[in-house]
């Protein structure tokens, strides 16, 4: 399958300049690539959350739930509950998974299930036009906060490499190889896989020179290392400036929560019937 | 003891093990031919507190208690003192020794005989079980028959322990035997467990509740018998979108919860209904709003469950009254479910949920709604096809060559978000056109039950777990009892056959505002008069007998 025939009918309507546009395609040629290795395509399922990271669920020929406002994960955890053959995605926004749902994040990243998260995090919303977003700087003028934001941004990566996930990546839109390269090794780790997609609204929060001017690759060989994980973590805070890195944060194995719940193998009625018998004996 | 029929009241401190001690009586009288119901009145708290029980048998179907009993088990002094009133002349207490005392009761020497067996204290319970069996004048072998399948731990210690305390004490009564059929005795949220596994749930999401908490336990303990995932969610907003996660992958999920959880589930509702994902809800109602009474009951969410979520979507309803009608009809709700890709709320109590009925095994409502699916040949594949049932055939994830795609926005025939009037308009029809069929097929299941005298012109509303109180308080006062099973969609020309030549009724329910009878007017039913209660209990038989005349008086 060619890359293009990924790509939908329904007509794109994102503001030009865009993100969205690079994750679009970064997911389209990681997808064609998978397929043309012999992964079947038909085993991928997106699950887009509400916002406009979502309407990636309508421009992509993929099997896909478009869910709720910060409710993909439980969705995704239920697909691979019901059929952990599947490779499931979740494309979330940061209001959208840091802010309404993050519940479900941090229960992903707890029980390792075999899913993988990637979060466009344009720092602000979008489809709502231009609030701060839990990853937003304090003192962020947007249409909620005319006088500045009060609060201080979350830090995503510390929170969910201290909630357990197994595969924590860091991505840039300004980077689209190395985005392809985080969403392939995302999509091939077994177990909960995250990346925080930093990503430019062109619209509402423009830091294309900002990401820039600070962002750097982080050393591929010593991901293993929780230590060192930690600290990469906490090296930027999503506020004060410092240095961005970029890449896989972290990588590590563990057993997955679909392991730990296998699809029990279907009892045909007479055996369910005899069970159910059984247990009503129990109880004359 | 009324020839026919007799209630015993076992109370004790919470962790004395009320709840087990009462099923052990309700299998034993079970077992000598009586049909059992047992009430559970417990505080929400775990250690402490008096928790009691209330076992009524009788020959024929009983689903409420009375006001008086024949029997007091008393595990500690408190109990005597806040039932002692309820005691029938000829009646007897039977009471821990060691801590409990009344005129004329007989004392069971608890302390000594667990210091005998080195039994730990929690088996009091059994000692209690063993004196009544001796005073009631049941036999022995009654005991040696129930113990090991009610009490399958330290059977033969808590065995022991019963003899002692059988042989210590006198004979002063003799509940006969009946030849009535033995028949098993179970909590609505196992007759519920068991409805769903025959409608074909292979995993069950819930996040703990009173009162289907218990179910959760239910299924967890069987997991491997049942061949049923239990998964425990860190809420009921994950555990109800991880269900529908399953739906869309071919899973067949249910969830269980109460009022409180349910207010958590009602946005995941709403996307069921345009993603027209099958759902299982069991909805076990307490008494609210808000945290209300934790472990007592109420039957204040029928509204809600009828109106929950935003936007207008079809669902099914339907609100058994025991637990043979809870396990046919959670199977019916699953099946319907999955035929018509709509929510279906099993809609329960307290009393049912944690009470003990016995269960008529082969009274069954056939129903063999199967889901509609895709000709395997037809591609590409368009999950929301307009049709003339409005049902648009199913096919899961993995299937090459198609995109699967459900959607929380109103979308097209393939899935896709879409947002002219036309598409809007045309989705919106597809989805209420399976209300017809959905109310059809329901018409043929006897969604409407009658009871009482069926030909008198007063008659007594009801639905749920009041069945068993109504249907005796009508046959006693010579009133129809009309009783919908199925609530939605509301099943009008069974009930229209069921109100036929009435002219006054009186809606019994265990709401504040009379909830039933407002729905019933929706279709032109005026309720004559509301006989409501709302302190967390059931009504008693003499209670509802009492209320009932006033109103029709």
């Amino acid at each position: 399958m060619k890359g293009s025939d990924l790509i939908s009918h329904a007509k794109n309507t994102w503001c030009p300049g865009c993100g969205n546009f690079i994750v679009q395609h970064a997911l389209k040629d990681v997808i064609s690539d998978l397929g043309s290795e012999g992964y079947p395509i038909e085993n991928f399922v997106l699950v887009a959350g509400i916002g406009q990271h979502a309407k990636i669920f309508d421009f992509m020929n993929l099997n896909g739930f478009y869910s709720l406002h910060g409710r993909t994960i439980p969705v995704a955890t239920g697909i691979k509950l019901a059929n952990p053959g599947l490779k499931v995605l979740c494309i979330a926004g940061d209001g959208d998974c840091y802010a309404e749902g993050i519940e479900h994040l941090i229960f992903a990243a707890k029980r390792n299930v075999d899913i993988t998260v990637m979060v466009h995090n344009n720092r602000v919303y979008g489809l709502t036009t231009g609030q701060f977003t839990p990853t937003s700087p304090s003192g962020f003028h947007g249409r909620s906060t005319p006088k500045g934001e009060q609060e201080n941004p979350l830090n995503p990566l510390d929170l969910v490499l201290a909630s357990g996930a197994t595969f924590i990546g860091r991505g840039y839109t300004g980077r689209r190889e190395q985005l392809k390269f985080l969403l392939r090794t995302a999509l091939l780790h077994k177990g909960f896989s995250f990346i925080d997609n930093l990503q430019v609204c062109a619209t509402y929060y423009n830091l294309t020179d900002y990401y820039n001017e600070r962002v750097y690759d982080w050393d591929a060989c010593s991901s293993g290392d929780y230590l060192v994980a930690h600290q990469r973590a906490r090296e930027w805070d999503y506020n004060a400036d410092a240095k961005i890195g970029l890449g896989i944060m972290y990588q590590h194995e563990a057993p997955t929560y679909e392991e730990g719940y296998p699809v029990p193998v279907s009892l045909s009625e007479e055996e369910r019937g005899h069970a159910i018998r059984k247990f009503m004996d129990s109880r004359l | 003891m009324d020839g026919d029929e007799i209630s015993v009241l076992i109370g004790g401190r919470a962790g004395d093990g009320v709840s087990s001690a009462g099923q052990v009586v309700a299998q034993m009288l079970a077992h000598m031919g009586y049909q059992v119901h047992m009430y559970f009145d417990y505080p929400s708290l775990i250690k402490g507190g008096h928790n009691f029980a209330i076992i009524r048998g009788a020959e024929r179907q009983v689903g409420a208690v009375r006001e008086s009993v024949d029997f007091i088990l008393a595990l500690n002094q408190e109990t005597i003192e806040l039932h002692k009133k309820k005691l029938n002349p000829g009646g007897v207490i039977i009471c821990n020794g060691d801590n409990a005392h009344h005129p004329g009761a007989v004392q069971v020497p608890i302390g000594s005989i667990l210091n005998n067996e080195q039994a730990p204290a929690v088996m009091g319970n059994s000692a209690i079980i063993g004196a009544f069996l001796k005073v009631a004048g049941i036999d022995w072998d009654v005991a040696e028959e129930v113990f090991p399948e009610a009490v399958p731990k330290e059977t033969d210690q808590n065995l022991r322990v019963a003899r002692q305390a059988y042989d210590a004490a006198d004979l002063q009564a003799t509940v006969k035997k009946l030849p009535g059929r033995r028949l098993p005795v179970m909590t609505g949220n196992e007759a519920i467990g068991i409805g769903l596994l025959e409608g074909g749930i292979t995993v069950y999401f819930a996040y703990p509740m009173s009162p289907t908490s218990n179910l959760m336990h239910f299924f967890a303990a069987n997991t491997d018998e049942f061949h049923i995932r239990v998964i425990q969610p860190e809420g009921e907003i994950a555990g109800v979108l991880n269900a529908l996660g399953c739906s869309y992958a071919g899973a067949r999920a249910a969830i269980g919860t109460s009022g409180g959880g349910f207010c958590l589930m009602t946005e995941a509702l709403g996307l069921a209904g345009i993603a027209e994902l099958p759902l299982v809800i069991v909805l076990g109602q307490r008494a609210g709003p808000s945290t209300g009474l934790a472990t007592y009951t109420a039957q204040s969410d029928l509204l809600f469950a009828l109106n929950a979520g935003h936007g207008d979507f079809p669902r099914f309803i339907a609100a058994p009254g025991d637990t043979t009608e809870a396990r046919n009809w959670s199977r019916i709700a699953t099946v319907l479910a999955w035929k018509y890709q709509v929510p279906a709320i099993i809609l329960s109590d307290k009393i049912i949920c944690e009470g003990l009925y016995s269960t008529d095994p082969d009274l069954s409502v056939d129903c063999h709604a199967e889901p509609v699916m895709a000709d395997p040949g037809v591609h590409p594949y368009m999950r929301y096809q307009v049709t003339g049932s409005g049902i648009s055939p199913l096919r899961f994830p993995p299937s090459a060559g198609d995109w699967i795609k459900v959607n929380s926005h109103v979308h097209d025939t393939d899935g896709t978000t879409a947002e002219e009037h036309w598409v809007a308009k045309a989705m919106a029809d597809k989805r209420n056109i399976k209300v017809a069929g959905m109310r059809e097929e329901v018409e043929g299941l006897n969604p409407v039950e009658v009871t009482g005298n069926t030909n008198s012109d007063g008659a007594l509303l009801t639905w749920g777990s009041n069945k068993g109180a109504c249907d005796e308080v009508g046959k006693l006062l010579d009133l129809r009892v009309i009783r919908p099973i199925v609530v939605c969609p509301f099943p009008e020309r069974s009930f229209a056959n069921a109100m036929k030549g009435v002219r006054r009724f009186y809606s019994v329910e265990t709401n504040e505002t009379g909830q039933l009878a407002r729905l019933v007017s929706q279709s032109g039913y005026r309720a004559n008069g509301l006989v409501l209660k709302y302190d967390g209990r059931p009504f008693t038989i003499e209670e509802l007998t009492a209320r009932v005349r006033e109103v029709i008086s």
